[in-house]
């Protein structure tokens, strides 16, 4: 196989691998994968780290190899690189309709937050550390609703 | 540039990613000792956050300094296989938990060295540091958040919450003149500035006592660190190389 259909291969599988921690985004959606290159005869994939402590690089790491490996691509570089550091304004547009849907308030610009049930834009917030680095923990002013926002970064 | 200025430059480049590294790996395994025990649920959730965040931070360091360094150095050694006279920490964060206001309280006086300090090295030449530091000076600006709003909410709470928040100030105050003596620049008067801030919010005074002590950076520790690391390094130093 030319290494141009290879690497086209690779982006398609990769972008396709879902956040451990949030499953109804994948790693392309969070900003995650930053790269699907051929470097020396191999592919590379480039990712990156959202916050320091995210303690699912290494899951994500492991669902890459093994979703490439499923592809027919087991010689695969997996890089993690800290440069430029990654940002919530990282996430796709797509990644934040979805996170909505799924019930967590997506980043917005100048901090709003909208509650992902009625849409009322007074949240109050419950507790700055959610149940993942990423999250706070809010309540909508307006329906009473709980959820999860997720921090802009 | 000569050779040996260069290894001198990427040396000192080393001792400085691992001073930080340790700092933030210190304090990541004391605060992980709240989990389960923090006052309530969603402080014991943010402890174990912001130290997952610390020791994120730690890890990457570590790779780095490893990278640097060349001799194929990997996180795990830097964490696991040095002696406490190795680690270049500053003694605050090994100080000891202590109750709920002396731990925020050397939070609150971590975090504002960790914003400042990180927010230089946003601008480094060292490209992965620039990233990592960018990273985690927004994370500090997050923990800032949340340690100086509870320092004033203990030191402007009950009689009780204000001596315990008061009586941390007066005993950790001795630790904070050696985050100035480097590596990494950040200014004690405008860490002084927003520390006063805090506290005066708060109701709290800074102590009028000039004794500083140091050594940390120098591998020169109080009592606890020793503690710490043989709790943390047990499994690896038992069971050399154990993998998960």
């Amino acid at each position: 196989m030319a290494p141009a259909g290879e690497v086209e291969l690779a982006r398609r599988v990769a972008s396709a691998v879902v956040d451990p921690e949030i499953p109804v985004l994948t790693i392309a959606d969070l900003g995650i994968l930053r790269q699907v290159s051929w470097d020396e005869g191999r592919v590379r994939v480039t990712i990156t780290p959202t916050y320091s402590g995210c303690p699912a690089m290494r899951q994500i790491e492991d669902d890459l190899r093994s979703a490439l490996a499923g592809a027919g691509l087991a010689d695969v570089e997996i890089a993690t690189v800290h440069h430029p550091a990654w940002s919530s304004d990282w996430i796709t547009a797509e990644g934040r309709e979805k996170l909505a849907a799924f019930g967590i308030a997506p980043p917005l610009p100048d901090g709003v937050v909208l509650c992902p049930r009625c849409q009322s834009s007074t949240p109050r917030l419950v507790a700055r550390f959610g149940s993942t680095a990423c999250k706070a923990l809010m309540v909508c002013s307006s329906c009473g609703e709980p959820f999860d926002y997720f921090k802009e970064y | 540039m000569s050779a040996e200025t260069a290894t001198t430059g990427s040396e000192s480049l080393v001792t400085a990613l691992v001073a930080h590294g340790d700092d933030n790996l210190v304090l990541a395994q004391r605060l992980g000792e709240w989990i389960s025990n923090a006052p309530e649920l969603e402080e014991d959730i943010a402890l174990g956050n912001i130290a997952l965040d610390h020791l994120g931070v730690a890890r990457a360091l570590y790779t780095h300094a490893g990278e640097i360094e060349g001799r194929g150095r990997t996180e795990d050694d830097f964490a696991m296989r040095r002696a406490e006279r190795e680690f270049l920490n500053v003694l605050l964060v090994e100080q000891p938990n202590g109750d709920f206001a002396h731990t925020m309280i050397r939070a609150l006086f971590f975090d504002v060295y960790q914003v400042d300090l990180w927010e230089g090295l946003s601008g480094s030449d060292d490209e992965t540091l620039s990233g990592i530091a960018a990273r985690a000076s927004k994370e500090a600006r997050y923990h800032l958040l949340h340690s100086s709003a509870w320092v004033v909410r203990l030191g402007d709470g009950t009689e009780e919450s204000h001596r315990r928040a008061q009586g941390a100030v007066d005993a950790l105050w001795r630790y904070t003149g050696e985050l100035f003596q480097g590596p990494g620049q950040v200014s004690p008067e405008r860490w002084r500035a927003t520390i006063e801030q805090v506290l005066d919010e708060a109701g709290l005074e800074v102590p009028d006592d000039p004794y500083q002590r140091g050594g940390g950076r120098r591998g020169l520790h109080s009592e606890h660190l020793g503690s710490l690391l043989a709790e943390m390094q047990w499994m690896q130093r038992s069971y050399p190389g154990l993998q998960w």
